[in-house]
C-alpha cells in the first residue's frame, strides 16, 4: 500500500545543507495502522508530507498504491491524493468560507461525483454532526471541527489516511472522542492509517510504531494492538 | 459509498466554489473592484456621447448648413451656377458678409460685428431662433421698404439694447426687429467671437460699406429638390469652381468635417478616461495581491484534497471576473447616466442639439474593457496561486525553497497588458506614434512613481532612526513592513495628482500664451479695411486722440491659381504630390516689403526682391512651404483679383505668431502690388476703455467702413473659451482623481485586515489609542506627501516639455495652487487612513482579535 525507500530530504539554509530526513525506509500493507513518533524537529511531519505526496524527496522514492510519487508532477500527485488519500490536520484545515457539509463535499466534487450530498450528510451523521451541516467552521468547537474534518477525510473512500497530530489542538475529553471515531471509521472502511503524534498512548493504539530522531529512523516495532484481532 | 459516474469537475463546480469562497469577502471584492467603476463610467460616458454626437451630426447636417448647397467666394459671382443645377433649384438666397463696427446710438456703444446682408428664404433647414418669431417673416418681407435688422443676443446683451432700438451699420440706421439666439450653422462659440447682425441685402450699397478692396464674402444658398445628388452634380463642375475661386459646401462635406473635428475631441477625452481606468486596474492588482495572501491557506487545503493548480487559480479568477463584470456593469450604468450631463458641459461647443439614447456599442465596449482589464490585472497576483504548495497545510507559511524561476505566464500577462494598452491607444488615436507616445508616457509615469516609492521604502528601511519617538519610528517602519502598500498608494495618488497638475499647467500655458500677446507695449487696437484714400485721414484721427501709430501695413488679397504652371485640378487628381486642397481654396492676404520685421527670421534663401525679369521673388512662411512640399525656385501663380501674377519662391522665414503684429504667410517685394486693389491695416495702443470708446465712435462717424478690433475683448473671449474647455477637461480629470481616491480607500481598507492585528496587539501591549492613531497618521502623511510631490515633479517635467516644445513659451508655473493640490491630497490620504483605523480602535481588542481570526 505504501512503500518508502531510502527517503532523504535536505534543505538549503543560509548556504548550508540541512538534512531533515535521512535514508528512511519502511513498507505498509493495506489496512495497516502505523504511527510515527519522535520529538519536535525529528522529521515526523516531513516524512508524512513526503508519504502523502505533498512534497518531493531529495533522494529515495515513495510508492503509494503502486504509484511511484516522485515521478509525478504536482498536479498529477494532486489527482493521486484525491483518488487515494485522506487527510486529518492538527489545526483541522477546514475551508472557513464553506459550511460543514460543503467542506465534506469538496473531495467528492473534485472527483466529479454526482449526488455527493447524500454521502456527505451520511458521513456527518456518522460523526454525530448531522444537524450541523449548515454551520460554518467558526460556529463549531474545536472537537466538532475535527469531526467534520474526519468526515471529509473519509468522503472519497481513501485507501490511505494521513493524520498529523489529530488531537494536538484538543482537550483530553474531546481528544478521546475524536480518536475513538478515527479508529472506528478506519476499521469500517479498512483504510491504511498513517499517524504522526507526540502522544505515545495514541501511538500505542496503532499496530506499528516507528520512532524518528534527528531525521533518522531509530526504531520500528509492532505494538500490542497489532497482536489483538480487529474488533 | 458513492455510485454516480465520475468525471473531473467542470465549470459548474468551479463556479460553485468561487461562490462559496466569496461568502466572507464579497464586500472586500466589491470594494476593490469598485476601483474600475469610475474608469468604465468615464469611458462609457465619453464613447456613448461620441456615438450620440456622431449620429446627431449625421441627422442634423442639413440643419447645420441651413441649405443643400452653399457657394462662397471673396468676389461677386460672375457666372451663375444655377443653369448647371437646372430645375433642381427650388430656392436661392444671396448674402454678402463682412466685419464692421456697428453702433448702438442709444448708449453710444460700438463693437466689431459680423454683418450679413441677406436676401431670400435662408435658412431653409433648421431652426432660426429669433424673438419675436414674426420678426423673421417681417425681415424677409422688408426688402427695400423697411430698414430692419436681426441682431445677435450676445450683442444686445452687451450693450443693454432691446428689440425696437436702432443699430447703426455703416451710414444707415436699422430698426432692431428681432433678437437672434441661434442661427443654423453657427455655434455659440462662433457667436461669442463675432456676433452677427443681419440686414436686408438691398440696403447694403447704401451703408457705404461695400467698397473696392473691402474684405467681403459672397455667398449663395441653394435649396434643391428632394433627393438631388448634390455631390455628384458638383463633381464635373469642380475645376470651374476652383478656377473661379468658389468654394462649395454641401451637407455631406459638413457631415465629414464636423464629424472629424468632434471625433478627435471624444477620442482625446476617452484617453483621459482610459487613464482613470488604468489607475483603477493598479488598484485591482494590488488589492487582489493582498486578497490572495489571505487565501493561500485555503488554496493549500484544496491542493491537499486533490485540486489542481489550474482549478485553484480558476476559482479565484472566476471571482475577480464576475466582480470585474459587476464593476463594469455598474460603471456602464453610471456612464450612460453621465451622458446626459456631457451635452450640458459641452453645450457651447456643440454645433447640433444632441438626442441622447443609450449607446449599446459603448456599453458593450465598457463591459468588455472592464472584464478584460480586471482579469488581466488580477491575474498578475493570482498566478501565484498555481504555485501554492499543499505542504503549507502541515507546516504553515514556510519560506519557499530557494528562489523560483519567474513564472513564464507572468511575462505573458505583462505582454498582454502591454498589447491591450497599445491596442486601445491606437484604436482611440488611429496614429501609431501617438499611441506609442501615450503608452510610453504612462509607463514612464508609473515607473517613476513606483521607482520612487521603492526607493523611499529602501531608504527608510536602511536608515530608520533607532532612537527618537516611538510613534515616528513605528509609522515609518509601516512603510516597509510586510503587506505594506507603499508602492500602490504612491502610484494611485501620484498619478491622480500628476493628471490634475498637468491639466492645470496646460491651462496656464494656453492662457500665458494669450497674455503674452496682450501684455507690455504691444498694440491692442487693430484698424483694418482702411482704403488707400482714407489712410491719411485715419492717421490724423489717431493723432487727434493722442494715440500712436505703431504699425501700418498694406494688404492685398489674392488666390493661388497654379503651382509650377499646373492648376488646382492637376494636384487634385494626383494626390501623391501631397498638395492639400485648401492651398488653392483659401484667400491669401499678402503684404509687400523688401525687408523682414522683428517677428520674422530668415529660414532659407533670401528676403523678397523684384528681379529685372519682372517676376517677383517672394518669401513664404516656413511651415506653409513645407506643407505644400515646395522647393526654392518653384513658380507660384496668384490670381490678384482677376489678374494672374507669376512669382518665384526665393526664400522662407519663420514667423512668431504669438506677437501681435500683422503677420503674413506670403510676402511680396515692393514695386509689384502697389497698383492692385488693397487696404491698410493700422495698429495702435489705447490706454483704457474710455479712449477705446472715443476712437471707435470717431471712426464710425468719419470712416464707417473701417473696422476696429479690440484685442482686449478678444483676449477676454479666448480666456472665457479656455475656461469652458478647462471645465470639460477637469470634469474628466476628476474621474481619475476619484478613482485614485477609491483605489486609495480600497488599498487602505484591504490593508486593514493585515494591520488590524498589529494595531490590536499594540493596544494589548499597552499603546494608547492616540499613539496607534499617530502611527497611522505618520505613515499616511509620508505616503500622501511623497506621492503628491512626485506627481507634481512629473507634472512639472511634462509642463516644461509642453511649454518648450509645443507652445514655445517660457514656463513659469504658479506654485501656490500646485502646493495647495499637494496639501489637499496629503490631507485626504491621511483622513482616509485614519477613518479606516478608527473602526479597529473603537472596538475592544478582544472583539477585533476574534473577528479577524479565521
Amino acid at each position: 500500500m505504501l512503500k518508502v525507500e531510502n527517503l532523504t530530504k535536505t534543505y538549503r539554509s543560509g548556504g548550508r545543507e540541512l538534512t531533515v530526513l535521512s535514508d528512511v525506509s519502511f513498507e505498509l500493507q493495506a489496512g495497516d495502522t502505523f504511527a510515527i513518533v519522535g520529538p519536535s524537529g525529528s522529521g515526523k511531519t516531513t516524512l508524512l508530507g513526503l508519504c502523502a505526496g505533498l512534497d518531493r524527496a531529495s533522494r529515495g522514492s515513495v510508492w503509494l498504491s503502486g504509484i511511484r510519487l516522485d515521478e509525478l508532477s504536482e498536479d498529477e500527485r494532486a489527482a493521486v491524493r484525491n483518488e487515494h488519500v485522506g487527510f486529518i490536520f492538527q489545526n483541522f484545515q477546514l475551508l472557513p468560507t464553506l459550511t460543514a457539509l460543503e467542506n465534506v463535499l469538496v473531495p467528492l466534487e473534485l472527483r466529479g461525483v454526482r449526488g455527493g450530498a447524500k454521502t456527505a450528510l451520511a458521513l456527518l451523521e456518522r460523526v454525530g454532526l448531522g444537524g450541523r451541516g449548515h454551520h460554518y467552521p467558526a460556529q463549531l468547537s474545536g472537537g466538532e471541527q475535527q469531526r467534520v474534518s474526519l468526515a471529509r477525510a473519509f468522503a472519497n473512500e481513501p485507501r490511505i489516511l494521513f493524520a498529523d497530530e489529530p488531537t494536538g489542538n484538543l482537550d483530553a475529553d474531546t481528544s478521546e472522542r475524536v480518536v475513538e471515531l478515527l479508529f472506528a471509521l478506519n476499521r469500517e472502511a479498512g483504510t491504511t492509517l498513517v499517524l504522526v503524534t507526540h502522544d505515545l498512548e495514541l501511538a500505542a493504539r496503532t499496530g506499528r510504531v516507528v520512532r524518528l530522531r534527528g531525521g533518522a529512523l531509530v526504531s520500528d516495532s509492532l505494538t500490542e494492538a497489532a497482536a489483538a484481532p480487529p474488533r | 459509498m458513492s455510485a454516480a459516474p465520475q468525471t473531473r469537475p467542470g465549470l459548474g463546480w468551479l463556479l460553485r466554489m468561487a461562490w462559496r469562497d466569496s461568502r466572507r469577502s464579497r464586500g472586500r471584492l466589491l470594494l476593490f473592484l469598485s476601483a474600475i467603476v469610475l474608469g468604465i463610467a468615464a469611458l462609457v460616458a465619453i464613447n456613448g456621447f461620441g456615438d450620440n454626437l456622431a449620429r446627431s451630426i449625421d441627422e442634423q447636417a442639413r440643419e447645420l448648413v441651413g441649405a443643400d448647397l452653399v457657394l462662397s467666394a471673396p468676389q461677386p459671382f460672375t457666372a451663375p451656377l444655377s443653369p448647371a443645377l437646372g430645375r433642381r433649384v427650388r430656392a436661392r438666397s444671396e448674402e454678402v458678409a463682412f466685419a464692421s463696427l456697428v453702433q448702438f446710438p442709444r448708449g453710444e456703444g460700438v463693437r466689431l460685428a459680423q454683418v450679413r446682408a441677406l436676401t431670400g428664404g435662408f435658412p431653409y433647414y433648421g431652426d432660426w431662433l429669433v424673438e419675436p418669431r414674426e420678426a423673421v417673416a417681417a425681415f424677409r418681407r422688408a426688402g427695400s421698404e423697411q430698414r430692419l435688422a436681426l441682431v445677435d443676443d450676445a450683442l444686445l446683451l452687451q450693450f443693454n439694447a432691446r428689440v425696437g432700438d436702432s443699430i447703426k451699420v455703416g451710414r444707415l440706421r436699422f430698426l432692431i426687429a428681432g433678437r437672434v439666439t441661434k442661427t443654423p450653422g453657427q455655434s455659440g462659440l462662433n457667436a461669442a467671437l463675432a456676433p452677427t447682425v443681419f440686414i436686408p441685402r438691398s440696403w447694403l450699397a447704401a451703408t457705404g460699406l461695400q467698397q473696392r478692396g473691402s474684405r467681403l464674402q459672397y455667398r449663395q444658398y441653394f435649396q434643391l429638390s428632394a433627393g438631388t445628388p448634390v455631390d455628384r452634380l458638383l463633381r464635373p463642375l469642380q475645376s470651374r469652381l476652383d478656377e473661379a475661386g468658389i468654394d462649395a459646401d454641401t451637407v455631406s462635406d459638413r457631415q465629414r468635417q464636423t464629424g472629424r473635428a468632434f471625433g478627435d475631441l471624444t477620442r482625446f477625452l476617452s484617453l483621459v478616461a482610459f487613464v482613470a481606468l488604468l489607475l483603477g486596474c493598479v488598484g485591482v492588482a494590488s488589492a487582489v495581491n493582498l486578497y490572495v495572501r489571505d487565501k493561500i491557506a485555503a488554496v493549500a487545503v484544496l491542493r491537499c484534497l486533490g485540486a489542481s493548480g489550474r482549478q485553484a487559480l480558476l476559482i479565484y479568477l472566476l471571482q475577480t471576473a464576475v466582480m470585474g463584470l459587476l464593476g463594469a456593469a455598474l460603471g456602464a450604468a453610471l456612464g450612460t447616466g453621465l451622458q446626459w450631463l456631457l451635452p450640458r458641459l459641452l453645450a457651447d461647443f456643440l454645433p447640433v442639439g444632441i438626442r441622447i439614447t443609450v449607446s449599446w456599442p459603448a456599453v458593450l465596449q465598457g463591459l468588455l474593457s472592464g472584464l478584460l482589464v480586471a482579469v488581466l490585472f488580477a491575474l498578475l497576483p493570482l498566478l501565484a496561486i498555481r504555485r501554492v504548495s499543499p505542504l503549507r497545510t502541515l507546516r504553515g507559511p514556510v519560506e519557499e525553497e530557494g528562489r523560483r524561476a519567474p513564472d513564464p505566464l507572468w511575462l505573458g500577462v505583462y505582454g498582454l497588458i502591454g498589447l491591450l494598452l497599445l491596442g486601445f491607444a491606437y484604436w482611440q488615436t488611429r496614429e501609431i506614434k501617438l499611441a506609442l507616445g501615450f503608452v510610453g508616457g504612462l509607463l514612464l509615469a508609473f515607473g517613476a512613481l513606483a521607482g520612487l516609492a521603492a526607493a523611499l521604502r529602501y531608504l527608510v528601511r536602511r536608515h530608520l532612526p533607532t532612537g527618537g519617538s516611538f510613534v515616528l519610528r513605528q509609522g515609518l517602519a509601516n512603510l516597509y513592513r510586510p503587506n505594506n502598500q507603499t508602492i500602490t498608494l504612491t502610484v494611485a495618488v501620484g498619478l491622480g495628482v500628476l493628471l490634475l497638475a498637468v491639466l492645470f499647467l496646460l491651462q496656464g500655458l494656453l492662457l500665458g500664451r494669450v497674455e503674452l500677446a496682450g501684455g507690455g507695449r504691444q498694440p491692442n487696437l487693430v484698424l483694418f479695411d482702411i482704403q488707400p484714400g482714407q489712410r491719411a485721414g485715419v492717421q490724423a484721427l489717431l493723432r487727434e486722440q493722442r494715440l500712436p501709430v505703431l504699425q501700418q501695413v498694406p494688404v492685398v488679397t489674392m488666390r493661388l491659381q497654379a503651382i509650377n504652371h499646373r492648376p488646382a485640378s492637376f494636384y487634385q487628381q494626383d494626390s501623391s504630390r501631397g498638395v492639400p486642397r485648401w492651398a488653392f481654396r483659401r484667400e491669401y492676404r499678402v503684404t509687400y516689403r523688401n525687408t523682414l520685421i522683428s517677428s520674422e527670421k530668415l529660414a532659407a534663401g533670401r528676403p523678397p526682391t523684384l528681379e529685372a525679369d519682372g517676376r517677383p521673388r517672394i518669401s513664404l512662411e516656413e511651415g506653409f512651404f513645407r506643407r505644400l512640399k515646395l522647393q526654392l525656385g518653384d513658380t507660384l501663380t496668384f490670381n490678384v483679383q482677376g489678374l494672374p501674377l507669376e512669382t518665384i519662391v526665393s526664400g522662407t522665414r519663420t514667423v512668431d505668431w504669438t506677437r501681435v503684429q500683422t503677420n503674413f504667410i506670403v510676402l511680396f517685394p515692393a514695386g509689384v502690388l502697389e497698383p492692385a486693389p488693397q487696404f491698410y491695416v493700422l495698429m495702435s495702443r489705447v490706454p483704457d476703455n474710455a479712449a477705446l470708446g472715443a476712437v471707435q465712435r470717431a471712426l464710425v462717424q468719419r470712416f464707417p467702413n473701417v473696422s476696429a478690433i479690440d484685442l482686449a475683448l478678444i483676449l477676454r473671449t479666448v480666456d472665457d473659451i479656455l475656461d469652458r474647455i478647462a471645465v470639460v477637461i477637469r470634469f474628466m480629470a476628476f474621474f481619475s482623481m476619484g478613482t485614485g481616491l477609491l483605489v486609495l480607500a480600497s488599498a487602505v481598507v484591504v490593508s486593514r485586515y493585515q494591520r488590524a492585528r498589529e494595531s490590536v496587539l499594540l493596544r494589548t501591549l499597552g499603546a494608547a489609542r492616540r499613539q496607534v492613531l499617530l502611527i497611522t497618521l505618520v505613515e499616511y502623511a509620508v505616503l500622501g506627501w511623497l506621492a503628491a510631490l512626485t506627481g507634481l515633479l512629473l507634472a512639472g517635467v511634462a509642463g516644461w516639455a509642453l511649454a518648450y516644445w509645443v507652445f514655445e513659451v517660457p514656463f513659469r508655473p504658479d506654485p501656490l495652487p500646485l502646493l495647495a493640490l499637494a496639501l489637499t491630497t496629503t490631507l485626504l490620504t491621511v483622513i482616509i487612513g485614519l477613518l479606516n483605523s478608527r473602526a479597529v480602535l473603537t472596538r475592544p481588542p478582544l472583539e477585533v482579535l476574534r473577528s479577524e481570526a479565521v
